[in-house]
């Protein structure tokens, strides 16, 4: 398909409110954001703008209180927490800020546990939990524990864990986070490369450089709503 | 999946830290005290009654005193005497009795003074009937005849040196009881019995003249005219002595036992040990229940950003519902292991200790089916302890746990 033809994700006027004590907070105030694929989308905004609430909305790891999210065509703002986490599981990737690794499983049983949870034999399992870390960097390092590997290389296992089931989008929450700038640099190009090679990428930061850079589409919020959208006119590389 | 769950829990039990494991004591105890009682168990059975000498005897024995199972001897208010052996030999289901005095002594020997007890035998035919029902033999020298007099033979254990004289005794060395020299013509063979491997057997006469108990019988032997037949025979006893002895159904100051009754005594004591056991068992497994309950809901808290992380990548709730239930069911199971281990250790080594305490010669055993059932248990007992936590982590929210 090519690319920016069909629409993968789509916010239609999303509300997510919380009542704290005796206010309302407005995390996210009536956002519309569409992701085609094989889009590389950035959500920017600086602390409190809402960002992060965006973020669980379209991974479908939290649902709106009111609006609409689409997914693939399906209305997800209305499916059960069961069916949301097979489709989470299925159709999207998570790459985290702090890596988010489970410590006692080795970076290979790491990546093979969102296959796990859609049934994928065990051979299978183990050889595309290869592959995968072989494609970032990792083959000589797959029986290892996070603890033995650097920042950059629990960031790459997350990279290779959020493409086990071959989502159809990655979503990175501040990926580069707690890297320092070169190894963000290794990951943000893994994510790039990923991007090339048609995987829809929504990216979520704070840095507007790392935003205008990466990304085709900016989305820039603040205060919960959509301050302005940029698009980049020629692709970078 | 199941087996995922398995090796997913098994993962995570590998790192657990000694807290958890710490835990496990209760159902540890539990399970131990379980399997060792049960191994034990008929050990004790066997090694306490062969220490009354309930073997194959179908004896019916009549004491003074109430039914108990006090040292033969001691003193007994109203002693059983000659005349009542007498009347007893007149029943007509009785075949024949035997006088038995038991008397509690010193012997010296090598320079060392031990206690033990002395037992009569009678002349004639009450010496081959009480040689013939307590299927005594000799392995060196001979037993005790008509006429012998100033001769004892001993149990085995004299001869093996078990009994702190610190020097094996045999025939044909002197012994001294109560002050008077005796000359060992003969060692019992092994009964495997703590009383009958220690005990020194005198005629009737010399036991008269050292112990001076005139008339009164510590222990009437009987013989049944039908051994089919014992419950009749007993009863048949009772009424006689009651009125001899003028006293009212169930305020007897005697016993008779059969072989069984005694064994259902012994049985009785057994059971209320189990009883007892029994009830410190639930109670530790009852308090390893909630450890596991403690340690899962621990385990919950502490890894909510892993629950958080599972369902972000695709986790339902089911699944870690799942994963935490394994989990605490291996945990328990784990205890489970331990406690059937070393319960079946101390079955193994309580049975050779019985052994060598009592002379006796059980042989240890595994009970597969009881290790079996008490592995299924501990491991089910896991499991319904880690309900409740299994569900508070299936109910945790990604996004409240995932950041942070």
């Amino acid at each position: 398909m090519v690319k920016g033809e069909k629409i993968l994700i789509e916010l239609k006027n999303v509300k997510k409110h919380y009542q704290m004590g005796e206010t309302v907070v407005k995390a996210v105030d009536g956002i519309t954001i569409q992701v085609n694929e094989g889009d590389f989308v950035a959500i920017m905004g600086p602390s409190g703008s809402g960002k992060s609430t965006a973020m669980n909305l379209v991974g479908s790891l939290d649902a709106p209180t009111d609006g609409h999210i689409f997914l693939d065509g399906q209305d997800i703002s209305t499916l059960s927490e069961s069916d949301l986490a097979q489709v989470r599981g299925r159709k999207i990737g998570f790459i985290f800020q702090s890596f988010n690794l489970i410590p006692n499983l080795t970076a290979k049983e790491n990546v093979m546990i969102p296959m796990m949870f859609q049934g994928i034999d065990l051979e299978d399992r183990e050889e595309k939990a290869e592959s995968l870390l072989s494609l970032v960097d990792l083959g000589e390092r797959m029986n290892h524990y996070p603890n033995e590997l650097s920042g950059g290389q629990r960031q790459r296992v997350a990279i290779a864990r959020s493409l086990a089931n071959d989502p159809e989008v990655v979503l990175a929450d501040e990926p580069t986070g707690n890297l320092d700038t070169k190894t963000g640099e290794i990951v943000l190009n893994f994510l790039k490369k990923l991007n090339e090679e048609g995987r829809t990428i929504i990216m979520v930061t704070h840095d507007p450089n790392l935003a205008q850079e990466y990304a085709d589409i900016v989305y820039w919020l603040k205060d919960g709503k959509v301050d302005k959208i940029t698009k980049r006119k020629v692709r970078k590389s | 999946m199941i087996k995922d769950y398995f090796t997913l829990a098994f993962k995570n039990l590998k790192h657990r830290g000694v807290r958890s494991w710490l835990t496990l004591l209760g159902i540890f105890i539990g399970i131990t005290a379980v399997v060792s009682l049960i191994s034990l168990g008929n050990g004790l059975q066997v090694a306490i009654g062969s220490q009354f000498g309930l073997s194959e005897t179908e004896l019916i024995t009549v004491q003074a005193g109430g039914l108990n199972f006090g040292p033969p001897g001691s003193s007994v208010s109203d002693s059983l005497t000659v005349d009542d052996l007498e009347a007893i030999e007149k029943l007509s289901s009785v075949k024949q009795v035997a006088r038995r005095n038991l008397k509690p002594g010193q012997l010296e020997y090598n320079n060392k003074i031990i206690f033990g007890y002395a037992a009569s035998v009678g002349d004639g035919e009450r010496r081959k009937f009480l040689y013939d029902q307590l299927g005594v033999e000799t392995i060196s020298g001979r037993l005790l005849e008509d006429g012998d007099s100033g001769k004892i033979v001993l149990g085995y254990n004299f001869f093996m040196d078990k009994v702190g004289l610190e020097k094996p005794v045999n025939v044909g060395n002197k012994v001294s009881i109560e002050g008077r020299k005796f000359e060992v013509i003969g060692i019992l063979d092994k009964q495997g019995s703590f009383i009958y491997d220690n005990i020194v057997l005198m005629n009737d006469a010399d036991m008269q003249d050292l112990f001076d108990y005139g008339d009164t019988v510590d222990i009437i032997a009987v013989q049944a005219r039908d051994k089919n037949d014992l419950m009749s025979t007993k009863e048949d006893i009772e009424k006689l002595l009651r009125e001899r002895r003028d006293v009212k159904v169930g305020k007897e100051d005697f016993s008779v036992s059969t072989p069984e009754s005694s064994l259902d005594q012994i049985n009785g004591i057994l059971n209320g040990v189990k009883i007892f056991i029994a009830i410190v068992a639930s109670i530790s497994i009852l308090i390893g229940a909630i450890g596991i309950i403690n340690t899962m809901t621990t385990s919950v808290l502490e890894r909510r950003r892993e629950i958080g992380i599972m369902k972000a990548i695709g986790a339902r709730n089911e699944n870690i519902f799942y994963q935490f239930f394994v989990e605490s069911s291996l945990l328990g199971l784990v205890g489970g292991i331990a406690g059937a281990l070393f319960g079946t250790f101390i079955g193994f080594v309580g049975t050779i200790g019985i052994n060598a305490w009592v002379g006796a010669d059980i042989q240890p055993t595994i009970n597969f089916s009881l290790i079996f059932f008490s592995l299924l248990g501990s491991f089910l007992l896991g499991g319904l302890a880690g309900i409740s936590p299994a569900l508070e982590a299936a109910k945790q929210n990604p996004v409240e746990v995932i950041r942070g």
